[in-house]
């Protein structure tokens, strides 16, 4: 262990990350400096850490992931987190499908992405040395439970010797570390049982982790005794376990240094830690209230989705009515029942229950009634990869039904910006009368980001206007007459005397709503079902492009959760002297109506998705612009640093058409000739 | 609460966790005063009914018509949901709210609606292809969730909109266009799927039987909870007949069971037969001058246990041998909305946080200017 910055390779920054030493830094280290024993130790400063927690399945990395976060946040460093575990609830001990990683990028800047990799791996097993390895920089700091590495375990993931002992290891910092024995040997009074106190480690790791940050620990212990309330040996034996991997850290010679990572310059204000799943569901309670109208939920439960219906049945308080439905179908009929009624109704799902929800949306588009369709992206086709990330269901937001179908579709671009994404396409679903359908993924939902918190009082007041007397010439109800503006339909929710009204699936007379086959008939609803939704972009914010030298040739045109691996990339390009113009879409159905014009500026336009292109297919349909499209579907984020490469050839014109990456890790292969359009998808 | 305070309303008409929200309940304010007092022709709408001539739903929709005003309900706090089928153009006859849905989906829609607007009287109308093939799972769900609804399942034993194919319902052997050699599908017998999953109501009737059909839809409709009514309705066109067995007057009586709770189930010409218990618990018919009067089953609607009415339901085969008619389980249970509202307002009762101390959270913190 030496005391310099372990393993460091270029940050989001753009920039080679910034390292002082304890003897320049402001902050204050002195407490570190010497600890019990008279053992010296030194503080580094450095501006940015991406570390990673893997371990099997059990062992709580994604727990131990979300305290080391909610610590980091609380300390006040800008972060980005990528949680990433297998689909098995509990694969086989000790295997390569069994594990499960959390990794976390906090800096003293701003930062975009969970870091393309770790400058610091903890391994709790055989099995997550074996699966991470490759992404630990040379150089970089490991971390290892010494007493996992058996026989048995070694042998589970073909290992013929131990790593730790055979000097196959020499070009990492290894420490290796006894910390399943230390947390049983701290634990021997505790009243627990070996293996009880065995599932303390991670703990441990957390506490051990925490001295070598410098982290604040009081929000931990806080945790374990709310967590632990009813158990209250297991909650002291948890807050012993991870006082004494702090302590251990504090007096070993292992560790003879810790860094510190200064609190990130932030705009005054409160904030929390979220996750991308609890900031939508927030936006959901939060558009009940704005709306004034009862929210239902009904949902089926899929990952990555459930945690919205997990989180949003808490909120009963607030007026939030879940129903945990039979299937998927039944969880977006009974919404739009409730839709029907007056409710603000909303369904939440991944692809695979977008696909069966799909008649049911399309009932909602002819009967024209409010409704909030969540798909959390997933690895597909068919069930694909339920826990992995991918932007694949686009195509199917935009045009996966029958007939002439269109849907608004909106997509959040952080983990808190789901909150606004909820919000936001709760006023087009209420404004428009329209389902709308917001596209979050894997990577937001788990991932997590500081969160500057909204008041009420700031945000857009939802509240519709119910029909309540007849609008027609004649004293008649007429359902279908439109507002001149929005072309919104009438809504008259039952119990509303005088208004009683049928709607349903057959097409619609206009006006009347009662039921027509005439040709002209439907020509005309089909193109003002149309019309409407075009017309929202008419109340879409002007598209923002991020240009700061003013001169860029090329532009990078993302949606969804690529914009914080396109925004790092674009950092790094800007800081190698080029420059670049991002742009990121939130309104993906209709676009934004100035779009067009901005693409049409640029000598090229590059489109990273995490599909086969299905947005660059869009635009180029749309706009008729050669986009060049580059896409990925390794069910994780794009890497900043392989991004960068990407626009750097496009912007020396050494690439066109399609590009992609390769499942290998960290190969880009450019396509040098144009792909035909076709191929592109 | 800036937003919501502003609202005219809300200070009148309560807190956020109402079971009906103050939006809601505004706006069926301002619509005016209530007119519970209804005719027949009150429920007709404008629109043509496009049954085909001489099709049983005509009955079926004159006796809902005749009968709804004796329940009191205003019109507008009527909602009838369908789905797709003959029997789901229903809604469009009736001067109610109505939404004509999708194949097989009402009883899930109705779900949303019923458990998020407990004031209102909500009505499925479907058929046996609607609720018992393609909807057969959200019609169980619904059952067992006991969600206050009244679902009319019009059983004609064919499916009619798309012509003339086999349904859940239909024999053994039946040829249609689909079957030209014969059914290889075991029908369901509807009240017994219910019964199976433990529906609190369910009641069988003839469309051409007034008196019994309106008896029958009057207990169904007092019912807190789900009630379904299996309504035997003979398509003319597709599967005429069906159901003369029963309705022809030399036959009817033989095969038909009138069930009155707290009666004898004695029935057939001069009362010749009646229902008896087995000796594994079920039940079977026997010969009135056969068996001892103590040894006859007094109908017991109100049975908590289901096993009871449906050995009821077991006495029938899939000829209509042996049909009993009438209602063979009413049972009080909580509604899935009573305790959906009951869990809302408890919770509202035991916070007091707004919205802004939600989005605040447990863990946050303040980075000073």
């Amino acid at each position: 262990m030496t005391g310099t910055n372990p393993g460091m390779t270029p940050a989001d920054s753009g920039v080679a990350p910034g390292m002082h030493t304890a003897a320049d830094a402001e902050f204050h280290a002195a407490e570190t400096h010497t600890a019990t024993g008279g053992l010296v130790k030194s503080v580094v400063a450095l501006d940015r850490v991406v570390i990673r927690l893997a371990g099997d399945s059990g062992d709580g990395m994604q727990l131990t992931g979300n305290r080391f976060t909610s610590e980091t946040a609380a300390f006040g460093n800008d972060l980005k987190t990528l949680p990433n575990f297998p689909a098995e609830i509990r694969a086989p001990t000790g295997t390569l499908p069994g594990v499960s990683s959390f990794q976390l990028h906090f800096a003293d800047h701003g930062v975009m992405t969970p870091g393309d990799a770790p400058d610091v791996l903890v391994v709790m097993n055989p099995a997550a040395l074996k699966a991470n390895l490759m992404d630990l920089p040379g150089g970089g700091l490991l971390i290892a439970d010494s007493d996992e590495f058996t026989p048995r375990n070694l042998a589970k993931v073909g290992y013929a010797s131990n790593p730790l002992e055979d000097g196959s290891l020499e070009g990492w910092q290894l420490v290796s570390v006894p910390l399943t024995s230390m947390t049983t040997e701290a634990l021997k009074d505790s009243g627990l049982g070996k293996k009880e106190a065995e599932r303390s480690k991670n703990m441990f790791t957390l506490g051990l982790l925490s001295w070598m940050y410098h982290r604040p620990t009081e929000g931990t212990v806080r945790f374990l005794e709310r967590q632990f309330r009813r158990k209250p040996l297991i909650a002291a034996a948890n807050i012993a376990a991870f006082r004494a991997g702090y302590n251990y850290g504090d007096t070993t010679e292992a560790f003879a240094v810790s860094y510190e990572i200064k609190p990130a310059p932030m705009a005054p204000g409160r904030y929390r830690n979220i996750s991308g799943n609890q900031a939508l569901s927030l936006g959901l309670v939060a558009a009940g209230q704005l709306s004034g109208l009862p929210v239902f939920l009904g949902a089926y439960p899929i990952t990555p989705a459930s945690d919205i219906l997990h989180e949003l049945s808490k909120h009963k308080a607030l007026g939030v009515r879940t129903f945990q439905a039979e299937d998927e179908i039944a969880g977006i009929g009974a919404a739009l029942g409730a839709s029907f009624g007056g409710a603000l109704g909303i369904t939440t799902t991944s692809g695979p229950g977008v696909a069966l929800k799909s008649e049911t949306i399309g009932l909602a588009v002819m009967t024209e009634l409010p409704l909030v369709i969540v798909d959390v992206q997933r690895g597909g086709p068919s069930t694909g990869l339920p826990t992995k990330t991918e932007q694949s269901d686009l195509l199917q937001a935009l045009y996966g039904r029958n007939g002439e179908a269109p849907v608004p579709v909106i997509a959040p671009r952080s983990p808190g910006d789901c909150f606004d994404a909820a919000v936001e396409a709760a006023r087009i679903a209420l404004t428009y009368r329209t389902p709308v359908i917001l596209l979050s993924d894997g990577y937001l939902a788990n991932g997590a980001e500081p969160w500057s918190v909204p008041v009420q009082a700031d945000l857009p007041d939802l509240r519709p206007v119910f029909a309540t007397e007849p609008n027609g010439e004649d004293g008649e109800f007429l359902p279908y007459l439109r507002d001149p503006e929005t072309l919104a339909r009438a809504w008259a929710v039952p119990g509303t005397a005088g208004l009683q009204h049928r709607i349903g699936g057959l097409e619609k007379a206009d006006k009347t709503g009662n039921i027509s086959y005439d040709a002209e008939n439907h020509d005309f609803m089909t193109r003002m079902r149309q019309a409407k939704v075009d017309g929202i972009a008419a109340s879409i914010p002007a598209t923002e492009v991020d240009d700061p030298d003013g001169d860029a040739r090329v532009a990078v045109i993302g949606w969804g959760s690529t914009y914080g691996p396109i925004g790092a990339a674009c950092r790094r390009i800007r800081a190698s002297g080029r420059s670049i113009a991002q742009v990121h879409v939130r309104h993906l159905n209709p676009l934004p109506a100035d779009l067009g014009e901005i693409l049409a500026r640029y000598d090229r336009v590059v489109c990273p998705e995490m599909n086969l292109g299905q947005f660059a297919m869009v635009l180029r349909a749309k706009y008729l612009i050669d986009v060049h499209s580059h896409t990925q579907v390794r069910g994780l984020p794009f890497r900043a640093a392989e991004l960068a490469a990407v626009l750097q050839d496009v912007i020396d014109g050494n690439a066109a058409g399609t590009t992609h990456e390769t499942a290998d890790r960290t190969d880009t292969t450019i396509l040098d000739t144009p792909a035909p359009t076709g191929a592109a998808l | 609460m800036t937003a919501i305070e502003s609202h005219p309303h809300v200070h009148d008409l309560g807190m956020p966790g109402n079971p009906i929200s103050a939006a809601i309940a505004a706006s069926v304010e301002a619509s005016g005063e209530k007119n519970a007092t209804l005719k027949a022709k009150d429920l007709k709408t404008d629109q043509e009914v496009r049954w085909c001539p001489g099709c049983g739903d005509y009955v079926i929709l004159n006796a809902v018509q005749s009968f709804l005003p004796s329940l009191g309900i205003a019109r507008e706090d009527m909602v009838i949901v369908s789905g797709i089928g003959c029997s789901s153009r229903f809604p469009y006859y009736m001067n109610t709210y109505g939404m004509h849905s999708i194949h097989g989906r009402a009883p899930a829609i109705a779900t949303g609606l019923a458990a998020s607007r407990p004031d209102l009287s909500v009505w499925v109308v479907t058929g046996d292809g609607d609720a018992l093939s393609i909807g057969g799972n959200h019609l169980i769900h619904t059952l067992r969730r006991n969600v206050n609804l009244t679902i009319l399942l019009f059983n004609n034993r064919i499916y009619g909109l798309t012509k003339g194919q086999y349904s859940p319902t239909s024999e053994v052997g039946k040829v249609t266009k689909s079957t030209p050699m014969g059914s290889i599908d075991a029908p369901f017998n509807p009240v017994s799927l219910a019964l199976g999953a433990d529906a609190t109501f369910v009641g069988r009737a003839m469309d051409s039987d007034r008196k019994g059909l309106t008896e029958v839809l009057r207990q169904a409709a007092e019912h807190q909870g789900t009630s379904l009514v299996e309504i035997y309705q003979n398509c003319n066109i597709f599967n005429d007949g069906a159901f003369e067995l029963l309705k022809d007057p030399a036959t009817g009586p033989m095969w038909t069971i009138p069930l009155v709770h707290g009666e004898p189930l004695v029935f057939g010409p001069g009362g010749a037969s009646c229902v008896v218990r087995d000796e594994f618990g079920g039940l079977r018919i026997a010969e009135t001058n056969q068996v001892e009067a103590s040894q006859i089953v007094v109908h017991d609607a109100h049975r908590e246990d289901p096993s009871y009415a449906f050995a009821l339901s077991r006495l029938s085969s899939q000829d209509l041998r042996y049909s009993p008619m009438g209602v063979f389980r009413s049972v009080a249970k909580p509604t899935y909305d009573r305790m959906m509202t009951d869990q809302l307002e408890d919770a509202a009762a035991q916070s007091t946080s707004t919205l802004d101390d939600l989005l605040a959270g447990n863990d946050s913190w303040t980075v000073s200017a």
